[in-house]
C-alpha cells in the first residue's frame, strides 16, 4: 500500500502517528494480518478520547473529573459474519495479536487488502477546539455558576440546583482493506441543569440542557446558562400545580424541537438497515409504501454544522449525508452501514456508528427530523376540542419487531376547546410505528431542532444524536395518565 | 483465551500500581487519595439462523484516582498504564483538585471503618473460559436452534448468544485500605421471532446467567423458554382504558424494587428528590412487604450472588440492610457522603466507577417471597392484566408518578386469555407499594435485583 492520496485533514491522523507511533506500514500489516484467514473486508478503528466533567451543586464547585482512554478495534467481515477484537495497548505486537484474533472468524486462503489508501473527502462540520486538557476550566465553571444563580433566582420554591458540564474530544483514525482511510477530531459538549422545587410535602423536578459539537460560544440565547436554568426551574415549579394526566386515546399536539423523539422511536430505529436485512423490523419490505400522512417528510441528516448528532465521517470512515427516510408519507429508504449496504445491494448512507473502539459498528441515526409544513402552530392548537399538548419529553423506547413505541412527556398541558389549559403530571404516550404517523393531520411551519441533549441506545451502545420537528397534530394517540 | 498463566503477574502489578499512585499523590500534596484499577476480559458470540454472526474476544485495563485537598476533591481516569500515563494522571488530579471548592461532607470514610468480608465469597470461577471457542459457539447455536425448533410459527430470530466475562477490581487508599476481588460471569440467551397467520410479528427472549458454567441452564431449556415467551405474545391486542388489578411477573416486578431502591438512595433523600424523603419509620408499603439489600449473600448453590462483593466502592465491608420491614421504611441506602449529609451512618452501598465521585448502588436487592403460588394469585383475579414486559422511562422518583408501556396477557376469571399490547399502566409509586395485595412464593435470583410475582390494585390502564 502506498500513501499517494492527498490528505484533507492531516492533523487528525498525525495525532495517532505522533502520540502512539502508528505508521501506515503498521496499518497495512494489521489489515494483512486481519485477512490472513480470508474474509471479505477488514478495518481498523483507532480512537483516543479525553473527557472533562464539572459539577456545581448547592452553590459549591463540588466535582471535577477528567478521563482519557485510547484503543483500537479490529473487525473482519466474512459474508454475514463479523469477527472483532480490541486492545487498549497500541503497541504493534498487541495490534497484530488483535488482528489475528479477529481473523479467526474466516477460514480460507489469505486475502490481500486493496493497494493504496484513499482518504475520505469529508466535510468540516465542527471547529476543532484547542482541545485536550489545556482548556479554560474557569470559563466553563462560570457557565455553571451562572446557571446555578439563575435557577435559584427563578422562584422561591426552588430548593435544589445542580448544574453540570461535560466535554469530550474524540479523535479517530480508520483504515480499511477496501482502501478507505479517514480521520477526524470530534468535539462534543453539554451543559445541564437539574432543579428540585418544593411546596408543602410535594417535591418536583425539572431539567434542561443544551450542547453540540462546538465551543463555549454556543452557550448563548436558547442555550445560555440563564435560559436553561429558567427552563429547568419553570418545569419543576409547573409540576407543583399539575393535574393527573388523562388516560386513553385522544388528539395530541406535539410542540416543536425535542418532541421529535417521536420520529426517532416511531420510525427511526425501525428503518435501520440491519433490522430490515434480517427482517426483524415492522418496516421490513415496506419501501415504496405509505407509512405516514402525505404531510410527513422525515430525514436523517448527519451534515448539519455543529449539531450533536453530526459527523464529518461515520465510524467506518464513510462521509455522512442527508438521507430521506419518508417523503410525502411514503417510505423511501433505510439507514445503512457498509455490511448492510453490501448484503442488501443498497447504497451506504454513512450511518455506521459505534460507542467506542470496544464495540462493533452498526447502522444508527444522526439528526432525525420532520420537515416543516404550512400550518400555523396557533391554528393547530385551536383545532383540538379535547386533547394533550406535550412540549417536553424524557426518554423513549421501541420494540422494532411489533413496532410499538413509547415516549414519556415531562411537560404537557390539557387542551380544552382549542385552548391550552392546565399542566398535567408525567405520562407516557404509546403508539404503533408504521401506523402512528398516518394520523398526522397538521404540520406547523415552525421546524426546530433540539438543543443538543439526546443520547441513543441500541444493543447496549450509546451514541449522541439529535432530533427535530415542527408543531404537529396527531388525530389520535394513547396517553397513559391516570385521570378521566 | 489464555488465562491463569498471566494473571498472577498482572494481579501484582495492578496492586502495586494503585498503591504507588496513592503514595505518589500524597507525596504531591494530596491530603488523602484513593485509587481503583479494573481489569477485564470478554468473550461474546452470537449465532443467527445457525451461522456465527459476531464473535468478539478482548481484554482491557484502566485506572482511576480520586484525590482530596482537605474538603476539596477531584477524580481522574486513564487507560494508559505506562509510567508516563500514570504520571500525567496524578498531575492532572492535583491540578484539577485546586479548582474545586470545599464541601463539608467530602472525604474518605473514617480509618476504623474500612474492611472486607472474610473468606471466599465464591465470586470467581475460571471455568467460564473453560470451553474451547468452537464449543462456546455451539452453546449459542443450540440455544437458538431450540427456539427455532419449538414451533412452526417461530420463523425468524435475533440469534442465540454465549458470553463469558471475568473482571478484577483493586482498590487502595491513603487510610491504609487495600483490597481486591475477582468476578466471573457466563450467559446464554435466545431471542426468536414468531409470526401469526396475519403476518403480525412478535419477539421475546430468555437467558440464563451464572458465575460458573455448571450453574448455567442448558441452551435447550433457554431456547425453549424463549420460544414459549415469544409465542404467547402472538395475537396481541389492545384493551380499553380501565382500572383493574395488575399482576406483575417476577421479571417485571423486579423493576419496581429497583425504583424503590432509587427512591431510598441517600443522594435522592438529602436532595428532597424522592417520594420517600422524610418517610423513615413510616408505613410506605403494604403489610408483608419486606425489602432487603444484601451485599453479602450466597445463592443456594453456595456461589456468591450477582450483587455480592467483599467491600463497597469506598472500601467498607459489605452489609445486609433491611430497607423495608413489613411495610415500614427502616433504612435508606447510603454511601459516606449521603450519610454525612443526613447525619447517619453509611450502609456501605457506595458504588465506584473509574471516574467521578462514588455513587450509591445496590447489592442483592430483593422483596421477600410470600406464600402463594403465581397460579393462586392469578386465580383470584376476575378481570385484570398480567404484565410480562415494560417499556420506556416513565418513572419519576421525585413525585412517584409512574406511567409505562406494557405488554402481557389478559386475565379473565382467573385464567390467562389473550395477549395484550400497546397500552400503558399508570399510578403513583406511593400508592402502588401500599396497594400490593398479593406476594408470590416464586423469588428467584436471575440477577442482582429480584422480586416474586406481585399483585397491585388501583392502577389505570390506558388503551383503546
Amino acid at each position: 500500500m502506498t500513501n499517494s492520496a492527498v490528505s484533507p485533514s492531516p492533523s487528525h491522523k498525525r495525532y495517532f502517528f505522533e502520540k502512539f507511533g502508528i505508521t501506515e506500514r503498521l496499518l497495512e500489516r494489521c489489515l494483512g494480518e486481519a485477512l490472513s484467514a480470508g474474509g471479505d473486508y477488514a478495518d481498523l478503528y483507532f480512537e483516543s478520547v479525553t473527557s472533562t466533567a464539572l459539577g456545581v451543586d448547592e452553590q459549591i464547585v463540588k466535582s471535577a473529573s477528567q478521563g482519557t482512554s485510547a484503543g483500537c478495534g479490529i473487525r473482519v467481515l466474512s459474508g454475514e459474519r463479523t469477527g472483532y477484537a480490541y486492545t487498549d495497548n497500541l503497541s504493534s505486537e498487541r495490534l497484530l495479536h488483535a488482528a489475528r484474533t479477529a481473523a479467526l472468524i474466516a477460514s480460507g486462503p489469505a486475502k490481500q487488502p486493496v493497494q493504496g489508501f484513499v482518504e475520505t473527502r469529508a466535510a468540516d462540520l465542527y471547529p476543532v477546539p484547542l482541545g485536550g486538557f489545556d482548556l479554560d476550566l474557569a470559563a466553563r465553571m462560570e457557565l455553571l455558576l451562572r446557571a446555578d444563580r439563575a435557577a435559584r433566582a427563578f422562584d422561591r420554591r426552588v430548593v435544589q440546583v445542580r448544574a453540570s458540564y461535560a466535554e469530550e474530544l474524540r479523535r479517530i483514525l480508520i483504515a480499511a482493506s477496501d482502501g478507505a482511510y479517514a480521520s477526524d477530531t470530534q468535539p462534543l459538549c453539554r451543559l445541564s441543569v437539574f432543579v428540585i422545587a418544593k411546596e408543602g410535602a410535594l417535591s418536583t423536578k425539572g431539567s434542561a440542557g443544551g450542547g453540540g459539537r462546538s465551543g463555549l460560544e454556543q452557550f448563548t440565547a436558547s442555550k445560555s446558562p440563564e435560559h436553561l436554568a429558567h427552563e429547568a426551574a419553570r418545569g419543576a415549579t409547573l409540576q407543583l400545580g399539575a393535574l393527573p394526566a388523562p388516560a386513553g386515546e385522544m388528539e395530541v399536539v406535539l410542540g416543536p424541537g425535542w418532541p421529535g423523539i417521536l420520529l426517532h422511536e416511531a420510525v427511526g430505529h425501525g428503518l435501520e438497515a440491519d433490522f430490515n436485512r434480517k427482517k426483524t423490523s415492522a418496516f421490513a419490505g415496506l419501501i415504496g409504501q405509505s407509512v405516514a400522512s402525505p404531510k410527513v417528510t422525515v430525514v436523517d441528516n448527519g451534515t448539519i454544522t455543529g449539531r450533536r448528532g453530526s459527523l464529518n465521517v461515520d465510524d467506518e470512515g464513510s462521509a455522512t449525508q442527508e438521507t430521506v427516510l419518508i417523503e410525502g408519507g411514503v417510505l423511501k429508504g433505510y439507514l445503512s452501514d457498509k455490511l448492510s449496504a453490501r448484503l442488501m445491494g443498497m447504497p451506504n448512507t454513512g450511518s455506521g456508528r459505534r460507542e467506542s473502539y470496544q464495540a462493533i459498528p452498526m447502522p444508527r441515526m444522526t439528526n432525525t427530523y420532520m420537515l416543516a409544513g404550512e400550518d400555523e402552530p396557533e391554528d393547530i392548537v385551536r383545532s383540538v376540542k379535547r386533547g394533550l399538548y406535550a412540549v417536553n419529553f424524557g426518554g423513549g423506547q421501541v420494540d422494532i419487531t411489533n413496532g410499538k413505541f413509547v415516549f414519556s412527556a415531562s411537560e404537557a398541558y390539557l387542551i380544552e376547546d382549542g385552548k391550552i389549559t392546565a399542566p398535567v403530571r408525567d405520562a407516557t404516550l404509546i403508539g404503533n410505528g408504521p401506523e402512528a404517523l398516518k394520523y398526522v393531520s397538521m404540520v406547523g411551519h415552525d421546524l426546530k431542532l433540539d438543543e443538543g441533549i439526546g443520547t441513543c441506545g441500541k444493543n447496549g451502545q450509546s451514541v449522541p444524536v439529535g432530533v427535530g420537528m415542527p408543531t404537529i397534530k396527531l388525530d389520535k394517540m394513547t396517553v397513559g395518565g391516570t385521570g378521566r | 483465551m489464555v488465562q491463569t498463566a498471566t494473571e498472577k503477574s498482572t494481579e501484582m502489578s495492578l496492586e502495586e500500581m494503585t498503591g504507588d499512585l496513592v503514595a505518589q499523590a500524597m507525596k504531591a500534596g494530596a491530603s488523602d487519595a484513593e485509587a481503583v484499577a479494573y481489569e477485564g476480559d470478554e468473550f461474546s458470540v452470537t449465532v443467527r439462523m445457525g451461522q456465527v454472526e459476531t464473535l468478539t474476544e478482548s481484554g482491557s485495563r484502566a485506572l482511576g484516582l480520586r484525590v482530596f485537598l482537605g474538603k476539596r476533591s477531584a477524580s481522574v481516569s486513564t487507560s494508559d498504564l505506562t509510567p508516563d500515563g500514570l504520571r500525567q494522571l496524578r498531575e492532572g488530579a492535583m491540578a484539577l483538585v485546586r479548582i474545586t471548592e470545599e464541601d463539608s461532607c467530602a472525604g474518605l470514610p473514617e480509618p476504623g471503618e474500612f474492611g472486607a468480608l472474610p473468606g471466599n465469597l465464591h465470586l470467581y470461577f475460571e471455568d467460564v473460559y473453560s470451553l474451547p471457542v468452537a464449543e462456546r459457539i455451539e452453546w449459542a447455536r443450540r440455544a437458538e436452534a431450540a427456539a427455532l425448533a419449538a414451533d412452526a410459527r417461530i420463523t425468524n430470530s435475533n440469534g442465540g448468544s454465549f458470553d463469558a466475562t471475568t473482571g478484577r477490581k483493586v482498590m487502595a487508599n491513603s487510610r491504609g485500605f487495600l483490597g481486591s476481588y475477582r468476578t466471573s460471569y457466563a450467559g446464554v440467551s435466545a431471542s426468536p421471532l414468531a409470526e401469526d397467520e396475519n403476518g403480525a410479528k412478535q419477539r421475546d427472549g430468555w437467558w440464563s446467567g451464572a458465575r460458573r458454567m455448571m450453574d448455567l441452564e442448558s441452551p435447550e431449556s433457554v431456547g425453549k423458554e424463549a420460544a414459549r415467551r415469544t409465542l404467547r405474545r402472538l395475537g396481541a391486542r389492545r384493551v380499553t382504558t380501565q382500572q383493574v388489578p395488575i399482576v406483575f411477573a417476577p421479571e417485571v416486578a423486579r423493576s419496581l424494587i429497583g425504583s424503590l431502591f432509587e427512591a431510598a438512595s441517600g443522594d435522592a433523600i438529602w436532595r428532597s428528590a424522592s417520594f420517600l424523603a422524610g418517610k423513615l419509620e413510616e408505613i410506605i408499603a403494604a403489610p408483608g412487604v419486606t425489602i432487603i439489600d444484601d451485599n453479602t449473600m450466597l445463592l443456594p448453590s453456595g456461589v456468591g450472588g450477582f450483587g455480592t462483593s467483599p467491600f463497597d466502592g469506598e472500601g467498607l465491608p459489605s452489609l445486609r440492610t433491611t430497607v423495608v420491614d413489613n411495610g415500614v421504611l427502616r433504612s435508606y441506602l447510603l454511601n459516606t457522603y449521603a450519610a454525612r449529609k443526613l447525619g447517619m451512618k453509611s450502609t456501605h452501598n457506595a458504588s465506584r466507577g473509574l471516574a467521578g465521585t462514588p455513587g450509591i448502588g445496590c447489592g442483592n436487592l430483593y422483596l421477600e417471597p410470600g406464600t402463594r403460588t403465581p397460579e393462586q394469585i392469578l386465580g383470584e383475579v376476575k378481570a385484570g392484566l398480567y404484565v410480562t414486559s415494560l417499556m420506556g422511562f416513565g418513572t419519576n422518583i421525585v413525585t412517584g408518578d409512574y406511567s409505562r408501556g406494557a405488554t402481557g396477557l389478559w386475565i379473565e376469571n382467573g385464567q390467562l386469555t389473550h395477549a395484550v399490547e400497546e397500552i400503558t399502566i399508570a399510578g403513583n409509586l406511593t400508592e402502588m407499594f401500599r396497594n400490593i395485595t398479593a406476594i408470590g412464593n416464586d423469588l428467584e435470583f436471575r440477577g442482582a435485583v429480584a422480586a416474586p410475582t406481585l399483585r397491585i390494585d388501583g392502577m389505570t390502564i390506558a388503551g383503546a
